[in-house]
């Protein structure tokens, strides 16, 4: 078979699975609402975790720590200290707060001024303020930088600030962990809706898949008609369920702006990128391509021409 | 042509359909299968077809012996014949013309090419002009004979025929049995298997008689040499 003529045969399939499609609207709307459901949950939570990572793009900035040198560890000593870490792998920045800079923002900020000109001396050490680099501020990445840092003889302690960052971390983990179990069952679920519907379609067309067996045609020419079937529900589904994500982003777009504008934030919500529309589709296509494969694959053996 | 040589066939619930059944058939020779329904003649025209394999011996269709023939080529190979059925098995829901073209669309013929053989086999049974029509509108001999144009249109060397009058009235039966008459005429092999005695007689072609499954009598094997010497 040539080149052309072989491409002919698949857009005769794929015409033929579209027309088939057609000739019965509310079975096809219905399997593609089904898909296309399945097919939005795990990408809804995608968006939530990129836009949640979108509006606390600052929060990277938020996990630093703070090194509290001991009570007679010199300035130039501390200067010396901050040079050692800023050759540690992760680090961003290190910047030495000394013990008077210290004092005078304590001073300034607390509101206990009066009470400090008690004391004789400035009671507070010279700090070391660490910033670590934003690829290197995992939970682990963090603890395992502390430990480090809290060895050095002349550090006192270490404290890790924002905790709650690294929670709100964790949690996006969480959700992101959650997206991609979703995308596995919905996936599945997608995977059994297709090849039901594709048994129905084999159980439906016997008659015409005998006596094509029996003039000849071998199963890869059978299969192929409900292959572009699979295929269609499957990009039908992922088409259905980038409509639905838009629109809830453009229902949710307004009031979430607004939402933000009062905790003085400029963020607005965003839709799928271009790669995660390609995951969408991507995965749609293929699932429908597989669901379709294996239902193909177990009923077209068993039907065998008679005479 | 089409040589058996001892050929037997036991089904899996233990009937034995044929038992050493061996006859040769000529390129462009048509021979009747004759038999009482249940004597065979389904069944040996299954394993020309390819649509069952014997237990015992060998089928050959054009000197090739097709119980070799591994499961994934049998689609090739059944592209090579043609088949008529009683109940023609025509695809209710398409027109004349995509049934006759069927055979050629899953050999991958280009279109110009499906179109002039679709029409030159509609042509050969009298049904040219009537290819939009779809098989209910047509009467059961119109039927049958767009059954013959779908198995001739892929110009195959053997024809095999079950029954191929069982629904018809004499006259359309006679009309059929000449169609195939005409195929042969042009070197193509026919075996026709029925139990109409008169179509038999009305066409003097030799007749391979079955019953329960074995050969009896019929008319004396032309070549059996053939048959020995293989």
């Amino acid at each position: 078979m040539s080149p052309a003529t072989l491409a002919t045969r698949h857009a005769q399939a794929l015409l033929g699975a579209l027309g088939r499609m057609a000739r019965s609207p509310l079975a096809t709307v219905f399997t593609l609402l089904v898909i296309g459901l399945a097919l939005t949950l795990p990408a809804a939570l995608g968006l939530l975790v990129t836009n949640a990572e979108a509006a606390t793009g600052g929060f990277t900035q938020a996990v630093d720590m703070s090194v509290y040198l001991k009570s007679g560890v010199s300035l130039q000593r501390a200067q010396r200290l901050a040079e050692r870490a800023r050759t540690i792998p992760g680090i961003k920045t290190v910047t030495v707060i000394s013990a008077a800079q210290g004092l005078r923002e304590f001073r300034k900020y607390s509101g206990f001024g009066a009470a400090l000109d008690v004391l004789h001396g400035n009671p507070l050490p010279n700090v070391l303020h660490i910033v670590p680099q934003p690829g290197s501020s995992s939970a682990v990445d963090l603890e395992r930088l502390r430990r480090d840092l809290a060895a050095w003889p002349a550090v006192d302690m270490v404290q890790l600030d924002a905790q709650w960052a690294l929670r709100f971390n964790a949690i996006l983990g969480v959700l992101r962990r959650l997206v991609s179990t979703a995308a596995v069952l919905l996936g599945a679920g997608v995977l059994a809706v297709v090849g039901n519907t594709i048994r129905l379609e084999i159980l439906n067309r016997h008659a015409e898949i005998e006596v094509t067996k029996l003039v000849g045609g071998s199963n890869a020419f059978v299969r192929r008609p409900f292959l572009y079937t699979g295929m269609l529900y499957g990009l039908g589904g992922a088409a259905l369920a980038w409509l639905i994500l838009e629109a809830v982003l453009i229902g949710l777009t307004g009031p979430v702006a607004r939402l933000a504008q009062l905790y003085g934030s400029g963020f607005v919500l965003t839709g799928l990128t271009g790669r995660q529309c390609g995951g969408l589709f991507g995965g749609g296509l293929a699932l429908g391509w597989l669901g379709a494969w294996i239902a193909a694959h177990r009923h077209l053996r068993s039907i065998e021409p008679r005479a | 042509m089409i040589e058996l040589q001892r050929v037997s066939k036991r089904y899996p619930n233990g009937r034995e359909a044929l038992t050493n059944v061996s006859f040769f058939v000529d390129r462009g020779e048509m021979v009747f299968v004759t038999g009482r329904s249940g004597a065979g003649k389904s069944t040996l025209l299954k394993l020309i077809a390819l649509l069952e394999r014997p237990s015992r011996g060998t089928v050959s269709v054009n000197g090739r012996n097709i119980g070799a023939i591994k499961e994934r080529h049998i689609p090739a190979f059944r592209r090579q014949i043609g088949v008529v059925f009683q109940d023609h098995k025509l695809l209710a829901d398409r027109p004349v013309f995509d049934n006759v073209a069927l055979p050629l669309v899953v050999a991958g013929a280009p279109f110009t090419e499906i179109g002039k053989r679709v029409r030159a086999a509609l042509d050969q049974v009298g049904l040219l002009g009537k290819e939009r029509m779809l098989p209910m509108e047509l009467s059961v001999g119109e039927q049958q004979r767009v059954g013959i144009a779908r198995a001739v249109a892929g110009k195959p060397a053997v024809i095999v025929a079950d029954e191929p009058t069982g629904n018809l009235d004499p006259e359309l039966s006679i009309e059929v049995m000449r169609l195939f008459r005409r195929f042969s005429d042009v070197g193509v092999t026919v075996l026709v298997a029925t139990h109409d005695r008169h179509i038999v007689r009305e066409f003097g072609s030799r007749e391979i008689m079955l019953d329960s499954g074995e050969m009896r009598g019929g008319d004396p094997d032309p070549l059996p040499s053939l048959v020995a010497n293989r």
